[in-house]
Order: structure tokens, then sequence, then C-alpha cells
């Protein structure tokens, strides 16, 4: 890892100042995937910022909604009694992320702007578009079994790996941004940003945009929500193909529904597909085949990860006969 | 260590013997001024910090990019946590942080200034192993005990956040420790054995 410089940043101010005012400098906030970027050399940084020590890592509760500070810990908010009980699936897919450890360390803001795990992107001996625009994508032709079959382009098909933002979508989160240019609210669906050609760029932040806080607003479906994850492992292992599903539901009716997906694209991925399949329809076994359906609609597999297509219509029928009570 | 780190302690070592200090870094000494953090550090020198380890200070001066768990094998000595993987996913390098457990290669010794370190050396207390250490013994919970001081670490944890209530449940959340002899089942009987008894 090269050095660098380290500052503590006092406030939120002094903190986007200090990335803004230097193009190789970032935030630093648990460090679990920024230390491995740079060491692996994928990511290089003249100077880090920590975010730390600001006081801005509370969960509170308001009328409408629950706001996560950008730098509570992951393990932090999932423990929260408002968050596991009005926001199941957020919780889950927190538990359901890394390890105790690493959820000890890790943000909730850090969390939304990890890199993807393709291994040729983390390894800075081979070509990759999106760490080295134009150099190419070995993984279109190469080993993409962990790659994405939903919002690839012919420059990068990296799967975004993490979860929280999965269950993010099933909730209608929003991220709260301070940057150069003023605060920003950004639905989590507008959040991040498929490859196109341009795969060096993940989300829609500016250079010294910091998340400041997530909200979590109060619904019906969010209430009723879980996440599914399967992986290759039992547990401390990313996504193979994940669902988090949130169901407002009276007696069998789908007043509304939220279907999104992990490990299957190139961002979290929601399927207005497959819910509209199911809104306003009965919750049952064909209105749930038709879901499934609809989820891969669009699917384009590549050599070693046609198996999702099928995976991931199981995962979804599973989450919704569990979620809803169906046999 | 790097050749930077090495001179940049050099200079500290020469600083501190004017203090009155006879060595730098590995052994531990009244906390000096130098304990108000620097909020600024620059590229390839180092930064004076003072590290809170088992409840002692530790002055010493690292790179900014030196992670907590090179501070604590290469300048304080402190071998106990282990390096085995280097990026998180085994466990072996566990410490405790203001009481939560953490993968000290994945954070920056800078970014511990002014917390509270506990390794596997600080368990012990006048003489006695901890609870958890003598349960390891007991259920012959390690072979080659690259992973062992890591695991201990984890099982503290784990039974202070109370999540030993199943074979199952302890096994989830103690499952960012591997273990290549795989002497898992003896870990957890472990654990499950440790949790009984409360720690005075
Ligand atoms: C072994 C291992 C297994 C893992 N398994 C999973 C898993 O199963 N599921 C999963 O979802 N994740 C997993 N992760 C990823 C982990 O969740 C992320 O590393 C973590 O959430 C990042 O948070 P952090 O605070 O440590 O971020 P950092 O490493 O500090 O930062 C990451 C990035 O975010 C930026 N950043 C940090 N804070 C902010 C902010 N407030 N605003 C804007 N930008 C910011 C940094 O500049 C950097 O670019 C795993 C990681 C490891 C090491
Ligand atoms: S899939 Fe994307 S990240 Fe992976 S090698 Fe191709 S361009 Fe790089
Ligand atoms: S050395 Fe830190 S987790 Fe492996
Ligand atoms: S005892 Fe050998 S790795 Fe665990």
């Amino acid at each position: 890892m090269k050095n660098f410089e380290y500052v503590r940043a006092k406030d939120p101010a002094d903190a986007v100042r200090l990335v803004a005012e230097r193009p190789g400098a970032a935030f630093v906030s648990g460090g679990t995937d920024l230390l491995n970027l740079m060491r692996d050399g994928a990511q290089t940084h003249d100077r880090l910022v920590d975010v730390n020590g600001m006081g801005l890592d509370r969960i509170t509760i308001g009328a409408r909604n629950v706001r996560l500070g950008g730098w509570s810990r992951m393990a932090d908010v999932a423990a929260h009694r408002f968050v596991r009980h009005r926001f199941p699936v957020v919780a889950e897919a927190l538990l359901a992320s890394a390890s105790p450890q690493i959820r000890n360390m890790a943000s909730i803001g850090g969390n939304l702007v990890q890199r993807t795990r393709c291994g040729y992107f983390r390894d800075a001996a081979s070509p990759c578009n999106k760490r080295v625009p134009g150099s190419g994508c070995p993984a279109l032709g190469g080993e993409n079994r962990w790659h994405a079959v939903f919002g690839g382009s012919d420059h990068c098909i990296a799967v975004s790996a993490g979860d929280l933002g999965v269950s993010l979508l099933a909730v209608d989160a929003v991220v709260l941004t301070s940057g150069p240019r003023g605060e920003r609210r950004i639905p989590f669906g507008e959040f991040q940003v498929v490859p196109g050609d341009t795969p060096h760029r993940e989300n829609v932040l500016e250079h010294g945009e910091l998340i400041v806080g997530v909200e979590l607003p109060f619904s019906h479906f969010a209430g009723k929500s879980r996440y599914l994850k399967l992986r290759d492992r039992a547990t401390f292992e990313f996504a193979v193909v994940s669902v988090a599903a949130a169901l407002d539901l009276r007696g069998r009716h789908v007043r509304d529904v939220r279907l999104a997906f992990g490990g299957v694209a190139t961002k979290a991925w929601r399927s207005f597909a497959a819910e509209d399949a199911l809104r306003g329809k009965e919750l049952n076994g064909s209105t749930i085949e038709a879901a499934c359906r609809a989820a891969v609609s669009g699917a384009e597999p590549r050599q070693h990860n046609a198996f999702k297509v099928e995976l991931l219509q199981r995962a979804v029928s599973r989450v919704l006969h569990d979620l809803g009570g169906v046999r | 260590m790097t050749e930077e780190a090495g001179a940049s302690r050099h200079k500290r070592r020469t600083v501190l013997k004017a203090g009155g200090a006879a060595v730098a870094g590995a052994v531990a000494h009244p906390v000096l001024e130098a304990s108000a953090a620097p909020a600024r550090t620059e590229a390839a020198t180092g930064v004076p910090i003072t590290l809170r380890v088992n409840g002692k200070p530790h002055e010493l001066t690292v790179e900014a990019r030196v992670t907590l768990l090179d501070a604590l094998r290469e300048r304080l000595d402190l071998t106990g946590a282990k390096k085995g993987c280097d990026r998180g996913e085994c466990g072996a390098c566990t410490v405790h942080v203001d009481g939560r457990r953490i993968k000290s290669c994945l954070t920056l010794a800078v970014m511990q200034e002014g917390r509270e370190i506990t390794t596997v050396e600080g368990l012990a207390r006048d003489g006695r192993l901890h609870p958890v250490q003598e349960a390891f013994i007991r259920h012959d919970a390690f072979q080659c005990g690259a992973c062992t001081s890591g695991q201990v670490m984890s099982a503290v944890a784990v039974i202070e956040e109370g999540h030993t209530r199943s074979t199952d449940e302890i096994r989830e959340w103690m499952s960012g420790n591997l273990c290549r002899c795989a002497v898992y089942p003896n870990i957890v009987a472990a654990v499950r054995d440790a949790a009984k008894e409360p720690r005075s």
C-alpha cells in the first residue's frame, strides 16, 4: 500500500472540503473495503479523510421515518429494535453480510459505496475497464460465474456485491448526502448506475460528496419484508443470488409489493416487471409463478452464470411463499 | 516494516530520548503531551500516536498506512493477534476496540487513537487465564494454534454479546473466524462451556 496523508475531519463540511479539494482524496469510515482496495492496488489515494468521531453515527426515529447516520455501524443498525420490527428486510440483509467483526467496523455509507468483488477488478495485474477505462473486460469471455445477468454492457458485467442496498430498494430508502454543491436527497433506486460505457462510475456521488444518512420511510410493505441470501457456503460469503421482498397484503390481495435482487446485477436490481405481476392481484401459486418468470425476463446469462436465472426464480418463489404464507 | 517507517522510527527515538525515555515504540511509558491527537499527517512521514493497549498507553510513530495489526505486532511486539490473510477473511487478527471485536488488519493504527484496545495478551488477570482461554484448553479447541487467539477474542465477545443460546447461534456468530485445522466442534463446545460461567 502506498503511503498517504491522513486527516481527521472535524465535521461533515470539513470532510467534504478535505476530499473535494484533492482529486486523490477519499473518505475512510470503517476501512474494511478501502484498505483491501488500496492493498490490492485497485485504488490509490494520496489522502484519507477519517469521517469517524464526528458524532453522526446515530439512529433517530422520526414521525415518518427512521434515519440512519451515514457512519452508523452495520452491527448497530442490524440490532436496532425499530429497524428489526419496522424494516426486517434491512436488519436481515445486514445480518447476512460479512462477519460480526466486520459489521462492528463497517459503516452504512461505506457499505453503499463498496466496490465489486470481480476478481479481475481486484487484481491490479489484469486488464479491467472499471479499474483502467479502455483496458478491456476479461470477465466477458473469462471466469464469469460470479457476474451479472442484468444491467451489464459490453464494457463491464461486474456484480454489485452489497446486501444492504438490495434491501433499501425494498423499503424505498433515500440516501442523504452533503457535497461540494450542497445537500441532496437521492432515492436509493437512483443512487447506483449501470456500467454502460463508463464502468468506473458506480453511483451518482460526486467527488467529495459524503453520505450523511439514509432515511427509511415507514410503510405497510416495509413492515412485512424479508431478505433471502443464497451463497456458496452457509454464512460469511457474498450472495450468489439474493432477494429482498416487501409485501402489503390485505387478506390475499397484494396492495403493494417491492422485489429487489442481489448477486445477479450490476447494481441492486429492482424488478418492476415482477412487482407488476403481483400488484393488485391475489397472491397465490400462479401469480407467484408469473412474478418469477417476469423477474428473469431480459436476463443475459454468460458462460458460467446461467444457473442464476433458475436459482433466482426459485429464490423469489420461496420468499413470496414464506412471506405471504402461501402453501 | 518499510524503510520510511524505519527512518521515522529513528527520528522518534531521538525525540523520546531527549524526553527521557530510553526506547521508542515497543515499550509502554507514561503519556507525554503528544497524546493530544494530531489531526493531520503528511504522506511518507510518520505521525506520533498513542495507542492504549491492554490498559497501557504506548507512544509510537507510524506511517498512516500502517494497520493496527502491524502496529501491534511489529511495533509493540504484541504478536498474539495473528496475520492470517491480511484482508478481513480469516479473523486471526481479531482484537477488541472499546469492547467490540474487530479485525485489526482492516483498520489503520492512526484511526485507533483514543480507543481502548484489548489483545489476547490482555485477557489474563493476575496470572490467571481468562475463563474462555481455560475452556479452550479443557475442550482441546485448537490444533496448530494459528487461529486460536482470534477465536478466543471472538469467543469472549460472542459471550458478552449473548449469542450463545444454541450451537447454531454460536456457529453463526463465530463465523468470522476460520480454522484451517477445522477444530470447529471443539471451539463451539468451549464457547458453550465458557458461556455458562460469567466472568467475575
Ligand atoms: C471479508 C469480507 C466479507 C464481506 N462480506 C460482505 C457481504 O457478505 N455483504 C456485504 O454487503 N458486504 C460485505 N463486505 C463488504 C463490507 O460490508 C464493506 O467493506 C463495508 O460495508 C464498507 O464499509 P466501511 O465503513 O468499512 O467503508 P470504507 O472501507 O471505509 O469505505 C469504502 C468506500 O466508501 C467510501 N465511503 C466511506 N464512508 C462514506 C460516506 N459516509 N460517504 C461517502 N463515501 C464513503 C470510501 O471513500 C470508500 O471508497 C465484506 C467485506 C469483507 C472484507
Ligand atoms: S466485469 Fe467489470 S470489473 Fe470485472 S473485469 Fe470486466 S470491467 Fe472489470
Ligand atoms: S488477518 Fe485479519 S482477518 Fe485475516
Ligand atoms: S487450530 Fe489450526 S487453524 Fe485453527
